[in-house]
């Protein structure tokens, strides 16, 4: 589908290919088969940030960092300028790129969003030697694990199912992806947890990003990505460049406006995050 | 894990609970009689506030009856809980450590 390279693969062949894995399941929730992308697997997403910033940098571009934007001037229905707390920096063209904080930017410009902002958590274990060498998910009881070059176990666990800023989350979440955890890889049951974080994703009715013009002439938007991880920023990067140098979408965000809620053309890909969120 | 104090079980985990989104939307009496925009509005837009957010409960696993609660998102603390129907009580100004 949408020439992705993916097989499907039966229960024998599951365990072929990740030795680890208990097809048992706990006796609840055996394993009947899986589908593989064999190309697939991860990236350093902070080494991905950290080459575009150094890039940016080197063509003259200016990064302020920790410099909050406190207030966005709109005269007229366009923007003039923002407010920070270094400055006021007068400009015609504003893209705001802020993830879970679109919402607040957005009340700043005066426009609405359907953005709602939860915590997404997320856990490393201690380190050891490698033996994931694939990423594993199951979406019927939400495991998702994979195992960082430094030896970690990287776990992504799901979000709260209220609004929230705090960037903790429940403990219940967690406790549920480890559960599922230890029921497929047995293995796993002694590891400890080293680190836990909740980050703030903006979700979208559709679970589809908005990336495009606002209601403001001028602001540009790119959110709503909600739990979709970071794979698809560099393309959405390219896209949101296109539309704010020339003040229209390309081809390949048209699609994902706001305005797509009035039409109601959405894009529903609630299935994508492929765990049960 | 909150503790929500439901008004008529007192206080409970928040796995308890089911959350009903932002408070104090009306639906349109005439849908018809409203512009796409409108109605989209009504349907999708939604306040996403860092700070004092004004939501709806319903304890599913409970009493599973509906009430109104006013929570600060950043501290997660629950300054207010009130009936369905009624409007929130005087709330003090957030305060950040």
């Amino acid at each position: 589908m949408n020439g992705i390279d993916s097989e499907i693969l039966n229960a024998q062949q599951v365990k072929e290919f990740c030795p680890q894995i208990d097809l048992r399941g706990g006796g609840r929730y055996p394993v009947v088969g899986a589908s593989l992308q064999r190309r697939g697997g991860t990236a350093r997403h902070d080494a991905v940030a950290w080459g575009y910033a150094r890039a940016a940098d080197a063509l003259g571009v200016d990064i302020i960092q920790e410099c909050p934007v406190h207030g966005i001037k709109v005269v007229d229905g366009k923007v003039r300028g923002i407010e920070t707390a270094r400055g006021y920096i007068e400009t015609p063209k504003v893209g705001i790129v802020v993830a879970g904080h679109s919402s607040v930017l957005a009340e700043m410009a005066g426009f609405r969003l359907p953005v709602q902002s939860m915590p997404l958590q997320a856990l490393v274990s201690e380190p050891v030697k490698p033996t994931l060498d694939c990423v594993v998910m199951s979406g019927a009881v939400h495991a998702y694990v994979s195992q960082s070059d430094k030896g970690e176990l990287v776990i992504g666990a799901g979000v709260d199912h209220y609004i929230g800023y705090g960037q903790r989350g429940s403990q219940q979440v967690p406790e549920e992806t480890i559960s599922a955890i230890c029921e497929l890889f047995p293995i796993f049951r002694r590891m400890r947890m080293m680190r836990q974080w909740g980050g703030i994703v903006d979700t979208c009715p559709d679970a589809s990003p908005i990336i495009g013009k606002t209601p403001v002439e001028g602001i540009y938007i790119n959110c709503g990505w909600g739990t979709g991880g970071f794979k698809a920023t560099p393309g959405s990067g390219w896209v949101f460049a296109h539309t704010v140098a020339c003040d229209e979408p390309h081809p390949l965000n048209a699609p994902f406006s706001l305005d797509r809620y009035r039409t109601g053309y959405l894009i529903d890909e609630h299935g994508a995050a492929a765990v049960a969120h | 894990m909150l503790l929500i104090p439901c008004p008529h079980c007192g206080p409970r985990a928040e796995i308890e609970f089911s959350y009903g989104g932002e408070a104090h939307i009306a639906r349109p009496e005439e849908p018809d009689e409203l512009t796409d925009q409108e109605w989209s509005d009504y349907v999708f837009m939604r306040r996403n506030p860092k700070g004092v957010v004004l939501e709806r409960w319903v304890h599913a696993h409970g009493c599973r009856r509906w009430f109104n609660a006013a929570r600060d998102t950043v501290t997660y603390e629950i300054l207010a809980i009130y009936p369905m129907g009624q409007n929130p009580p005087e709330l003090p100004e957030p305060r950040y450590l």
